[in-house]
């Protein structure tokens, strides 16, 4: 990823970089990264989420608020503000503030972490737990933080068993909202699932190689030139098609609460895990 | 279709839109369009109602309502297409540097004003 980045400053790979190396304990190095990540794109509410969950680490939570302030300045809905400010409000003692937000993400996730998060929050509230109103300060509260900040702002598979599993490693959607497949529209990894949570991954991905075809050729002879992606929007969820190699396909989903262009970033970033993991297994 | 007429030149008045028609979507026949000179009309709504068909076809298979904008990007440009009522699509054709959010506008607009 270093590589990459080197090679295209430009890239929103930096996300990934950025992300890794704040999981590997190097804060300091991740906050260069995300720092000259978020300069060159100020207005990606990703990019100020990752800087926050950097300052967090760091133990700087008035730099860490900023930070999510501004991602919410950009995306007001944005889920990893919320569950960030949740985690602040908390620990400063704020919990009614803490409650909002932790309630604002529930909004746009159906995460059991955040559900349990929030009861534990309503409960402490129910006991009589603080409620101050200032701003939250860094590691102002000593009590028991209802969830981890890392397993609140990604999703994290149980396990990775093996190398399927580690294909969208650490992705939002990593088993229901992400989908590789071959060209014969076969299941490579990742895995798609209906609003009933019904595994409906086979079924796509056999009508999905057909969709990369058309549209290739559509393009081709509409004298557009190679294809890059196909998106939709279909009420309830967005979809984005991307072609993470030459003879795979990538769906992406995601409930209408993501936006197209959102959807269309996170994209690139399965992408590129896509391709590295293709590049590891063959 | 006079109406029909303005409302394409409406969506082809934008930055970047080479034209927009409106299509059959079961049969992928031109029904009205609004295009510059060396867009395929005929290749345009072909192509753009089959590749819309697949697309619902998946989204069904996904248990996924059927899609209410398709926006195919390549290098130097992109397809649009909005279902309207009637099994109608309106289409479009733009270049790589199109107001794409305001075509997405106009066209969700034109579809609506077919209803």
């Amino acid at each position: 990823m270093t590589a990459e980045l080197a090679a295209d400053p430009g890239s929103l790979v930096f996300l990934e970089l950025g992300e890794t190396l704040r999981r590997r304990g190097q804060p300091e190095v991740a906050l260069k990264v995300a720092a000259a990540g978020t300069a060159r794109y100020p207005s990606l509410a990703d990019a100020h989420d990752l800087l926050a969950r950097i300052y967090s680490d760091l133990g700087d939570g008035e730099a860490a608020f900023d930070s999510w302030m501004d991602a919410l300045q950009n995306d007001p809905a944005h889920l990893g503000a919320h569950k960030g400010l949740g985690f602040l409000y908390f620990r400063s003692g704020d919990l009614p503030r803490a409650l909002r937000h932790l309630e604002l993400a529930q909004s746009g996730s159906d995460d059991a972490g955040l559900a349990r998060a929030a009861a534990r929050v309503r409960a402490a509230m129910m006991e009589g737990g603080a409620s101050g109103s200032s701003a939250p300060a860094s590691n102002a509260v000593g009590q028991d933080l209802p969830f981890s900040l890392d397993d609140s702002v990604v999703s994290q598979p149980a396990e990775a068993s093996g190398p399927e599993d580690e294909l969208f490693l650490g992705f939002d959607g990593a088993r229901d909202g992400l989908l590789l497949l071959d060209q014969n529209g076969l299941r490579l990894g990742g895995g798609l699932r209906d609003s009933a949570s019904r595994d409906v991954s086979d079924a796509a991905a056999a009508h999905l190689s057909g969709v990369s075809r058309e549209a290739a050729r559509t393009a081709r002879l509409l004298e557009l030139g190679a294809w890059l992606s196909v998106a939709a929007e279909c009420g309830t969820g967005n979809l984005h098609l991307s072609a993470p190699s030459d003879d795979t396909v990538l769906l992406t989903t995601r409930d209408a609460s993501v936006p197209a262009a959102r959807l269309a970033v996170i994209a690139e970033r399965a992408g590129a895990a896509a391709r590295r993991w293709l590049e590891r297994v063959a | 279709m006079t109406d029909i007429v303005v409302t394409l030149d409406r969506v082809s008045a934008i930055r970047g839109v080479r034209g927009a028609m409106l299509v059959s979507a079961s049969d992928g026949l031109v029904i009205a369009d609004s295009l510059m000179d060396g867009v395929d009309g005929q290749a345009v709504a072909a192509l753009a109602s089959s590749l819309m068909g697949r697309l619902r076809r998946t989204t069904q298979a996904a248990g996924m309502p059927a899609p209410e904008i398709m926006h195919l990007k390549a290098e130097r440009g992109s397809l649009l297409a909005v279902p309207a009522a009637d099994d109608v699509l309106v289409v479009a054709v733009t270049t790589a540097d199109a107001n794409l959010g305001l075509a997405r506008l106009e066209m969700l607009e034109a579809a609506r004003a077919l209803v």
